[in-house]
């Protein structure tokens, strides 16, 4: 392995170990306001140290998430530098761009006070996505073959990896809604759940970041049409990951259908937000490894 | 049916009710995820259901290995999913669905557009989001300073004497209504494309040429108003350059594939030119893409009595990632007996001992052309045309050398000897490019279609419509008491506590309060307040 490469490698499995621990630092401070709300403040006194104490777990969480982000982008960077091109011609490249910048995305929102109670499920996220990139996935350097060059290669992959990350956290805050939601039918809700925002809040923020990846999906699947168009002399060929991209989209479309739709809204949208995680990831994931088709070209 | 109970619905009624239901977006929902559940299906790969248009042979061989499902299946159009009836009838459906509901909203909005805002509410106070207080200002002054503010803000403002009332984010219906029409766009390029396209391939080998006229097209499939007038064009396959990957890391996997060639129109002289996989060669709207290769081993076979019955290159087909390809050598003019070579060529033979035809590497390392013999009694020449990669055997007996089957195992430049005297000679190597010719003429109005739609999305997801009202009424004494409320057309904003608090402001009060109207309790209201304010501002 030469230089880059090496230390390419070796930022991204060091940022496993630090999302490990920024991970174990929110699950500390979600198991910390457990204790608090459940206790009843009054009786056990002092609720501002307790409450001290949830506050600097989260601190620590977010620091710790920090380090692992910049190792991470630094990964992806030294990555593209050690192949002399844009760092996503394989699975491996795609898990880890996508996740990176799941990561800068949400560090950027959360270092100015927002979106801070998504710390659990995106390390958690970046936890499970880096971990198997770099054990399962991780292939060496290589070039690319023909087909990808392109310079919708650079165009089309960003783009899908961009609409990806904004959906992947789309579906944790729905995951949320629908947790919370369930949690608020069974009485009040405790510890962490109480912490979150209002279903309401939980659900805008997964419309507002679908809203988002939406058109940008779109323009992803055209994208992929025109390349195709170029590349394989077809603009469309029900080849199975056009397929999914698309049923992905239909199912965001009904998503954001649903959410202005009585008797959709709420639950019955949130679960669709999920569906279209799992269908993107599927496309991905499954498609890649378990279907032959035009998109198979770099192994894993 | 209880036919007692209700008087039955007229023709004229049910159709009416049909149609409500067809239109309504809850049939919309239903249908948009029947789609993707439909399209599934055709998505599973070649491996667990082949498609006929990607896989004609996979689908011939899952029929014949499952002879109690294949032909049903094949019946309800599982092997070409998205041509079968079911899958047309639910799209056709959806777009049935959406003009019915596109066509009104159209109506609406361009009324809408041309009206004036909606009038200020009876109770301000019942709105989403209200504040009231009192203003030291004449009611003129007032009226005046709040339609400035909202003129600023880009409100279209309605006033009417003491009452004022602003709307904003026309925008985003349009961009909704530009979407939807779009998609009709969309398909119109593809119904174009489809009906005035054409699509062929053609394998060429290294050296010579192909020109664009019907008869040399190996496949060829036109829309059904396809004029037939082909661009006139030649291009010429001089060289094809290919290199795969001999490192450790993705060995064998395809790094360059080039063709240098010439291309001359009906007029012009020949131009050198390069044919690459993105990189397609562009005639006057015609496109041909290089779509695959593969070698064709260059034979002479000499018969008998010593004339060469048949000397050049044979296309083989590869099998696999290593270029294994099967192919025949038909000699139909050698005497006394026709001769027929059914062979396999393998660019990289496997030097390891007792292997048959094996490719270890996709390039020309180690070539072989291996093979056994078939002989017959001349046939007459009837003109069908036959298949050229497979042997139809009838009237040929295999060459026996001994109790086993004659067979070969050449190098270049070897020659296999037959008992009857005659020869094959296996002289060189060249390779093949698989050329795809085609036009698809609507394709401009399809891209075109899904820029305008990517256009109206955005409006529609990002444009914020919003309705703001005020009244100003006469306080008892202390000067004017001053009402603002507003409420937002579109779920997902934020801010609008700020924008009737500041047209209260500009109204001059400066004591407003203001309050949110929720289904919930107060308490239930005032954090998800909180909740808004602290963790939103991503959009």
């Amino acid at each position: 392995m030469t230089g880059l490469a090496y230390y390419s490698s070796l930022a991204m499995v060091t940022s496993v170990v630090v999302y490990l621990l920024a991970f174990a630092a929110h699950g500390a401070e979600w198991a910390a306001a457990r204790r608090v709300d459940a206790a009843g403040a009054p009786e056990t006194g002092a609720p501002d140290a307790a409450d001290a104490r949830v506050a600097s777990f989260g601190r620590v969480g977010l620091a710790l998430t920090t380090v692992a982000v910049a190792l991470h982008v630094g990964g992806v960077v030294l990555r593209g530098l050690a192949a002399g091109r844009a760092p996503w011609g394989n699975m491996y490249e795609f898990v880890t761009t996508t996740l990176a910048i799941v990561g800068v995305g949400y560090l950027a929102a959360a270092l100015s006070g927002r979106l801070r109670w998504l710390g659990l499920p995106v390390t958690w996220l970046l936890l499970m996505g880096q971990g198997l990139a770099v054990t399962v996935l991780y292939v060496a350097v290589s070039p690319l073959v023909p087909a990808l060059h392109s310079v919708w290669f650079v165009i089309h992959i960003i783009a899908a990896a961009t609409s990806g990350a904004m959906f992947n956290v789309g579906g944790l805050a729905s995951v949320l809604y629908l947790v919370k939601t369930r949690a608020e039918r069974r009485g009040t809700p405790r510890g962490y759940l109480a912490r979150l925002p209002e279903p309401v809040a939980l659900d805008r923020i997964a419309y507002r970041v679908t809203a988002f990846a939406f058109p940008l999906w779109t323009f992803t699947i055209a994208a992929g049409s025109i390349w195709a168009e170029f590349a394989w002399g077809r603009y469309w060929g029900w080849d199975p990951k056009e397929t999914w991209s698309l049923v992905t989209w239909v199912v965001y479309a009904a998503y954001l259908h649903a959410r202005a739709t009585q008797g959709w809204k709420g639950r019955k949208a949130a679960w669709l937000g999920v569906l279209g995680v799992v269908a993107f990831w599927w496309n991905f994931v499954g498609i890649n490894l378990l279907v032959a088709g035009l998109h198979s070209y770099a192994g894993i | 049916m209880a036919a007692t109970d209700a008087a039955p619905l007229s023709p004229r009624e049910l159709a009416r009710f049909a149609w409500g239901q067809l239109t309504s977006m809850r049939t919309a929902l239903a249908l948009l995820f029947a789609l993707a559940v439909a399209a599934i299906p055709g998505s599973l790969g070649p491996n667990v259901l082949p498609q006929r248009p990607n896989n004609p042979v996979l689908v011939r061989e899952w029929i014949a290995n499952h002879p109690q499902f294949g032909p049903l299946f094949d019946r309800v159009g599982l092997f070409d999913v998205y041509a079968s009836p079911w899958f047309a009838s639910i799209y056709l459906l959806l777009l049935v669905s959406m003009v019915g509901c596109l066509v009104p909203r159209i109506g609406v909005y361009f009324r809408a557009v041309r009206a004036m805002p909606a009038g200020v509410p009876r109770r301000i106070d019942r709105l989403e989001e209200h504040a009231s207080g009192t203003s030291t200002l004449t009611t003129t002054e007032a009226i005046d300073a709040g339609e400035k503010w909202l003129l600023a803000r880009r409100y279209r403002v309605r006033r009417q004497g003491n009452e004022l009332s602003g709307e904003i984010g026309y925008l985003r219906e349009l961009g909704n209504l530009i979407f939807h029409v779009s998609i009709f766009g969309v398909l119109a390029g593809v119904a174009v494309s489809t009906l005035f396209g054409f699509k062929g391939s053609v394998i060429v080998t290294e050296g010579s040429a192909f020109s664009n006229v019907l008869s040399q097209y190996d496949d060829f499939t036109a829309g059904g108003a396809f004029s037939g007038d082909l661009t006139p064009f030649t291009l010429w396959v001089d060289k094809f350059d290919v290199s795969f990957e001999r490192g450790n890391v993705q060995h064998g996997a395809a790094r360059v594939f080039l063709v240098h060639g010439r291309v001359a129109d009906a007029t012009s002289t020949p131009q050198q030119t390069t044919v690459e996989v993105n990189h397609p060669v562009i005639e006057d709207g015609t496109m041909v893409n290089l779509i695959g290769h593969g070698y064709a081993p260059v034979v002479t076979v000499t018969d008998a009595a010593g004339h060469v019955a048949y000397s050049g290159p044979v296309t083989f087909l590869p099998q696999d990632g290593n270029f294994t390809s099967l192919g025949v050598i038909k000699a139909p003019d050698a005497r006394p007996q026709r001769l027929a070579f059914d062979a396999v060529f393998v660019p990289s033979q496997s030097s390891q001992a007792g292997v048959g035809p094996v490719s270890t590497f996709p390039d020309l390392d180690n070539p072989m052309l291996w093979g056994t013999v078939y002989s017959g009694p001349p046939k007459a020449e009837t003109g069908t045309p036959e298949n050229v990669y497979s042997l139809d055997k009838t009237g040929l007996t295999q060459v026996m050398d001994g109790a086993a089957p004659a067979s070969f195992r050449l190098a270049p430049g070897a020659s296999y000897a037959l008992p009857d005297g005659s020869t094959l000679r296996f002289d060189s190597v060249k390779r093949w490019v698989k050329l795809q010719v085609s036009s698809t003429p609507g394709l401009p109005i399809t891209f075109g279609s899904i820029a305008v739609a990517v256009l109206g999305l955005m409006l529609s997801l990002f444009v914020k419509p919003r309705r703001v009202f005020a009244r100003i009424s006469d306080a008892d004494g202390a000067g004017l008491r001053v009402e603002t409320g507003g409420l937002d057309r579109a779920a997902s904003r934020t801010g609008l506590a700020e924008t009737v608090l500041g047209l209260a402001a500009a109204l001059g009060t400066t004591d407003a309060v203001g309050v949110r109207q929720d289904e919930g309790s107060p308490a239930a209201s005032a954090s998800s307040r909180v909740a808004g304010t602290d963790d939103e501002e991503t959009a």
